[in-house]
């Protein structure tokens, strides 16, 4: 590390320094050797044998059965489809979470009376725990009392919707549950991002006479970039994989299990149906899914990081 | 020209607030509509009928849930295991994180590297195998078996926050405390831990926040109605939705108010905290 700690361990013999790290790390390395990698590899076997209900205990390895099963044969709900809706549902969260975050921050970022009551009303769906966000929602979708369609029908003179009752409409509404959940946190990012932004960069833009969409795209999104990029990355791993917003809106999936991402069909396979090793060999796609798109994002966005 | 400047800015400033407006009223609709139901007596919860706050607004619901329901007793068992979670995660990350960021040790980038990869996992994948583990140690149905997963799934973060903060605080503070006498521990505890407190706190709210806002895990291991936490107790109002949902309502406020408040005085720190801790990744 440098000099005096060198000569200080010398003195104190390494032997005691050594001691020093054990009890620092050692601690959690063993608590997540339990909780973490154990179940990593139980999770990898699992997914290579039979397990289920009716054999918990007599369970036996049968290779990628599992895998080809769950490419092959066209279960209910089918694989391909499930993630083709993961897809969609990351895919649309994360863009409107992008740009109303960045929207608002924007907004926000100008010299406004009252602007920090804003703030802190617009950080509110992010503080509010998620279990309750999805039930209230659950509640205002709900087809005859929900506030939704009280509004859609009194106010707009439109026919009701049936939220919940039909796939589409179901899944619609736990994207714009998540939504309305997911923009504060990509607005508070992109608010400290932003005011990081040294001021003369703009004053310098308009002495040479900048318009403001020249500020916009020259400025203000390139220097949010670099916070952003490891921002978006957190928040498609989050959305990938959020499991009580679907869960709880669509109620366990319904309509008969046509609203499903692929963490709540996981979940579902796990929990209601028991086929544990099926789910395991589940959770493992949907792992190196994931570590393969964070490792394409982040490298493609270095890449061109270096290109300004 | 001058004139033409000032009416633009005039205009920039009504939209600016307009959108603000628009969308505080947008984040505000569901807690406006929450309050609302709770205020609501038990023969108008199937209203059709869109009003500020009821005209015949009650407390009624909020007493029956502390008179009729076991609330309170919920409510002790989800302060009891977040109190639980919150101890472990501070006590291991305080320590664990320190020792990530100002030693070099054998396994120490793999150790890294694993905490990173936790966050790619699905919650499956470690759920589905620490409930088999349970059932084979007979933890299901009891605080212990929901503690260690509550516990395991905030640990990496939390390691990872405090291990991100710990690498802002120059060395050069150790070595002036070890040359003024300090043990190694000593320089830590006495000089550095108190300095780390801001991401001690997220650390702790964090820990908090996992246990006390967490139904999935909960509603598989813990099955006993006497050791439901808050989540199940909620959930089980919605689904009996057209009579308990007026307490639903009230239930959900009293949960949600002093989270959001901590949460709301803590989110920059919380900001700072996960960019710190991903950028240095």
């Amino acid at each position: 590390m440098n000099s005096l700690l060198s000569a200080t361990e010398k003195r104190f013999g390494v032997g005691r320094q050594q001691l020093f790290i054990a009890f620092l790390v050692l601690p959690s390395f063993v608590i997540l050797s339990g909780v973490v990698f154990y179940p990593f590899v139980y999770n990898v076997v699992l997914s290579l044998g039979n397990m289920n209900l009716n054999r918990i205990r007599d369970w036996e390895l049968i290779g990628f059965r599992q895998y080809v099963k769950i490419f092959t044969e066209p279960g209910q709900p089918d694989f391909y489809s499930v993630f083709l809706k993961t897809i969609i549902w990351t895919g649309v969260n994360i863009v409107f979470h992008v740009a109303l975050g960045v929207f608002l921050a924007l907004v926000l970022n100008q010299r406004l009376k009252g602007k920090s009551v804003f703030r802190t009303v617009l950080i509110l769906p992010w503080a509010i725990p998620q279990y309750i966000v999805a039930l209230t929602w659950r509640g205002l979708f709900n087809y005859e009392y929900g506030a939704i369609n009280l509004i859609i029908t009194k106010y707009l003179n439109l026919p009701a919707v049936e939220w919940l009752r039909s796939p589409t409409e179901a899944f619609i509404a736990c994207i714009l549950t998540n939504v309305w959940l997911g923009f504060p946190f990509m607005m508070v990012v992109a608010l400290g991002a932003l005011q990081s932004i040294p001021h003369e960069l703009y004053e310098a833009a308009d002495i040479d006479g900048a318009r403001w969409h020249h500020k916009l795209r020259r400025i203000t999104l390139p220097l949010i970039r670099p916070v952003m990029v490891p921002a978006i990355t957190l928040g498609v791993i989050w959305t990938f994989n959020n499991l009580n917003i679907v869960w709880l809106v669509s109620n366990t999936g319904e309509p008969s299990d046509n609203t499903h991402i692929l963490v709540s069909f996981v979940f579902k396979a796990a929990f209601n149906f028991y086929s544990f090793s099926y789910a395991s060999a589940l959770s493992m796609i949907i792992f190196v899914i994931l570590l393969a798109f964070t490792l394409i994002f982040l490298t493609k966005s270095r890449a061109t990081e270096a290109a300004y | 020209m001058a004139v033409q400047h000032k009416r633009w800015s005039i205009l920039h400033k009504v939209l600016s607030y307009s959108v603000l407006v628009v969308f505080a009223g947008i984040a505000l609709f569901p807690i406006w509509q929450v309050v609302n139901i709770s205020l609501r007596p038990g023969n108008r919860l199937l209203s059709t009928v869109l009003e500020f706050i009821p005209g015949d607004a009650t407390f009624d619901n909020y007493v029956r849930l502390f008179t009729e329901r076991d609330f309170l007793l919920w409510m002790w068992n989800s302060a009891l295991v977040s109190f639980a979670v919150t101890v472990t995660g501070v006590a291991f990350a305080s320590t664990a994180g320190y020792g990530f960021s100002r030693f070099r040790f054998l396994g120490k980038k793999f150790g890294l590297l694993a905490l990173l990869t936790t966050q790619m996992f699905p919650a499956t994948m470690l759920l589905l195998p620490m409930y088999i583990m349970l059932i084979n140690l007979g933890l299901i149905n009891t605080y212990l078996g929901i503690i260690i997963v509550y516990s395991a799934t905030a640990l990496p973060f939390c390691v990872w926050t405090m291990k991100g903060y710990y690498d802002t605080i120059p060395v050069s503070l150790e070595e002036a405390a070890r040359i003024d006498g300090c043990s190694s521990f000593g320089a830590f505890y006495r000089v550095i831990l108190p300095l780390a407190s801001p991401a001690l706190v997220i650390t702790a709210l964090f820990s908090f926040m996992t246990a006390w806002s967490e139904y999935l895990v909960a509603s598989q291991i813990l099955q006993d109605t006497l050791l439901w936490t808050l989540p199940l107790g909620l959930k089980s109002f919605e689904a009996t939705m057209s009579t308990e949902w007026g307490m639903y309502g009230a239930a959900s406020l009293i949960v949600m108010v002093p989270v959001v408040i901590l949460f709301l005085a803590l989110s920059r720190w919380l900001v700072s905290g996960l960019t710190l801790g991903s950028v240095k990744g």
